[in-house]
């Protein structure tokens, strides 16, 4: 067997090979639904009508995706620059963290800034807080050449166990019958839901398409993004061409850092109202999957981002109606990725038999 | 620090330094031998779990518990065959694969379990009982630490010296370095990248699957979800730690577990700091150890370089 690189591949091709990997996804673990004894074609039926049968199925999995796409975009502008940013889940918190921290001043703060304009500081608190933890591996990157691998992703861990110290200590809510949970953030800094009724559809939707939209204009029409992409495509020959490959590193991790606080902000504002230490169900590591199965696209890590919650929200309603247990949404994301892989591969590459 | 000292100098300290040490030395070493080939994998974490669930579901089942090592054993190298054939004739980025194959680890396990233990309270199995060396037990003090353990413990540290002795004195140890160093020269040599390559994380995904097997069959007498809870990624700031050194893999493990059998020691002694900066110290540790040997050592050259004949 021997591998090798195609001279061009035509455009439907490659707008073909994440279509051709769910699909083969979706076939593989049928496979699983099928030991789990029900039937499968019934089982997926029920998967699509709970992700998209209703306006409120539809405003679930769209609440689902908003936070996806911010870690996704988060992932995707990373990884264009090979920073390897597994920390998306930690930085995520770190967002959730300053937005309560605004709310908690609040009324401070409001004294300086008019009224309407608290969801903004704290949205940028979120985005300072989040590039503030990822810039940390990247500084140790690229000054003592540290693995970032390594450091973003232990710096989930260390994250997560600061917050579960401040919600038994200094932020829990005393009115929370002992849950570690703290105070409700003020309506002050919530965003708006969009539909009526019980939908939890809210503007951070609308700011994470807008956001996926800039940061496609900021890739190919602003002199940073295309120095970010030179630098991931050749860190030596972004170099010889004079770019200052350092700061632009840093730039890549303020910005990546950052967007993923957003959504970490965007969950305590527009969904839960206040922060647990199960606010996020991996929404940092399904980040990587979101932004490989878009290709790191921005526009393509709003779809994808919708799939992956499509595939979460319609598991729930699987499970509860055929006995499949709901981790199997996380077998299909994680064969997603890796038959998005092999697809995205053969794209560029052919396989032949000698 | 007078009771630090009171508790460093206890036998019961050191036999826990130890019991801890084995899970991290098995994902260190299997890691260890994926990373001198030039692959690295990131599969570690959930490739543990899925060694966890298999060992304790054969022993669940009936089996016997050294049916359940290998059956681990088994269920590693099935995913470290699925790494190695998308990382290495594939050439995918092994950082992402290494995600999907961990992320699949930990979900197929999760499946698996939900859909086979259906009682919502979770059924234990009879785990290892400590095996007492005749006569080395009855030495006080390093008796009962070195001689009356787990025999997954002494398979560990035997692993290490073997894996040493492999790795530097033995022509595959070579070709295995060789791959992991330069591997175009090594192809020119005539040895095949793509078999040495597979062969080293097939069989290191199997140890990695052993280190969690451990886990259930050893340390505990159950599965439950978030079981390895990060170990395997503190494994791979041990390679770096260990300077990719099988020898020193040891050192480093031994002292990581120490410290953590020290945390939950001090934890249990004093009401002062919260328990989560306890926790946070393994993580912190990790950083601050990959700090500490980022200038010195250098990995093998070759890792995470993807080989294709006649392709630069």
């Amino acid at each position: 067997m021997r591998v090798e690189r195609r001279d061009f591949s035509p455009l439907a091709v490659r707008l073909a090979a994440p279509g051709v990997a769910v699909l083969a996804s979706l076939l593989i673990c049928s496979s699983l639904i099928k030991a789990a004894g029900a039937p499968v074609l019934w089982a997926y039926w029920t998967m699509l009508v709970g992700a998209v049968g209703s306006l409120n199925s539809v405003s679930e999995t769209l609440t689902r995706a908003t936070p996806l796409i911010f870690t996704g975009l988060s992932v995707a502008v990373a990884f264009r620059a090979r920073i390897w940013n597994i920390g998306a889940e930690g930085q995520l918190y770190a967002g959730a963290l300053a937005t309560v921290l605004v709310a908690e001043e609040g009324g401070r703060i409001a004294a300086v800034v008019p009224h309407w304009a608290l969801p903004i500081v704290a949205a940028g608190a979120a985005f300072a807080l989040g590039a503030a933890l990822l810039l940390g591996p990247v500084v140790l990157k690229v000054k003592l050449g540290v693995d970032e691998v390594v450091t973003t992703l232990l710096s989930n861990f260390v994250m997560l166990l600061f917050v579960s110290y401040l919600l038994d200590g200094p932020f829990k809510d005393p009115m929370s019958m002992g849950w570690p949970q703290t105070p409700p953030v003020d309506a002050t800094v919530s965003l708006r839901h969009l539909l009526g009724g019980t939908a939890r559809l809210h503007a951070g939707f609308l700011f994470a398409l807008l956001g996926a939209a800039l940061l496609w204009l900021f890739n190919v029409r602003s002199v940073w993004g295309y120095e970010m992409r030179a630098v991931g495509l050749s860190l030596n020959g972004a170099r010889f061409a004079g770019m200052p490959v350092t700061s632009v590193l840093l730039r890549v991790a303020v910005l990546s850092g950052g967007i993923a606080g957003i959504a970490g902000f965007n969950e305590i504002a527009g969904v839960k109202g206040y922060l647990t230490l199960d606010m996020s169900p991996g929404f940092g590591y399904s980040g990587i999957v979101v932004a490989m199965l878009a290709q790191l696209h921005p526009v393509g890590v709003v779809i994808s981002a919708v799939f992956v919650a499509a595939i979460f929200v319609g598991a729930d309603a699987m499970s509860r109606a055929v006995a499949v247990p709901n981790y199997i949404a996380d077998v299909i994301v994680s064969v997603s990725l890796l038959t998005m892989l092999v697809a995205m591969m053969l794209t560029r590459y052919m396989i032949r038999h000698e | 620090m007078s009771s630090t000292l009171d508790v460093v100098l206890t036998a019961s300290f050191w036999a826990a330094t130890l019991r801890i040490c084995a899970p991290l030395l098995f994902g260190t070493l299997g890691e260890l031998i994926c990373e001198r080939a030039g692959v690295l994998n990131l599969g570690i974490e959930g490739i543990m779990t899925a060694g966890a669930l298999s060992g304790w579901l054969t022993v669940y089942y009936g089996a016997d518990l050294w049916t359940g090592v290998c059956v681990a054993a088994l269920v590693g190298a099935i995913f470290g065959l699925l790494h190695g054939f998308l990382t290495v004739p594939l050439g995918l980025s092994q950082h992402v694969t290494g995600i999907g194959i961990s992320l699949l680890g930990a979900s197929l396990s999760y499946f698996s379990f939900r859909l086979l233990i259906a009682s919502t309270a979770t059924p234990t199995i009879k785990p290892f009982s400590a095996v007492r060396v005749p006569l080395l037990a009855d030495i006080p003090l390093v008796g009962p630490v070195l001689f009356e353990q787990s025999p997954l413990v002494y398979l560990a540290f035997s692993l290490a010296i073997a894996v040493s002795y492999i790795l530097y004195r033995t022509p595959l140890g070579l070709a295995v370095r060789m791959v992991g160093e330069n591997a175009m020269a090594a192809d020119a040599q005539g040895v095949s990248v793509v078999g040495i390559r597979m062969a080293a994380v097939v069989v290191g995904s199997a140890i990695m699957a052993i280190g969690g097997a451990f886990l259930t069959l050893s340390a505990f007498n159950a599965f439950f979800v978030n079981l390895v809870n990060g170990r395997g990624w503190i494994c791979i700031a041990l390679v770096v730690f260990s300077s990719w050194k099988p020898a020193r893999a040891i050192v480093a493990s031994l002292f990581f577990a120490s410290l953590e059998a020290l945390q939950i020691r001090l934890q249990q002694g004093s009401g002062g700091l919260p328990y989560q900066f306890f926790l946070m110290l393994p993580y912190l540790l990790s950083i601050v150890a990959l700090i500490a040997v980022a200038r010195r050592v250098s990995g093998p050259q070759s890792l995470m370089v993807p080989f294709r004949r006649g392709e630069r």
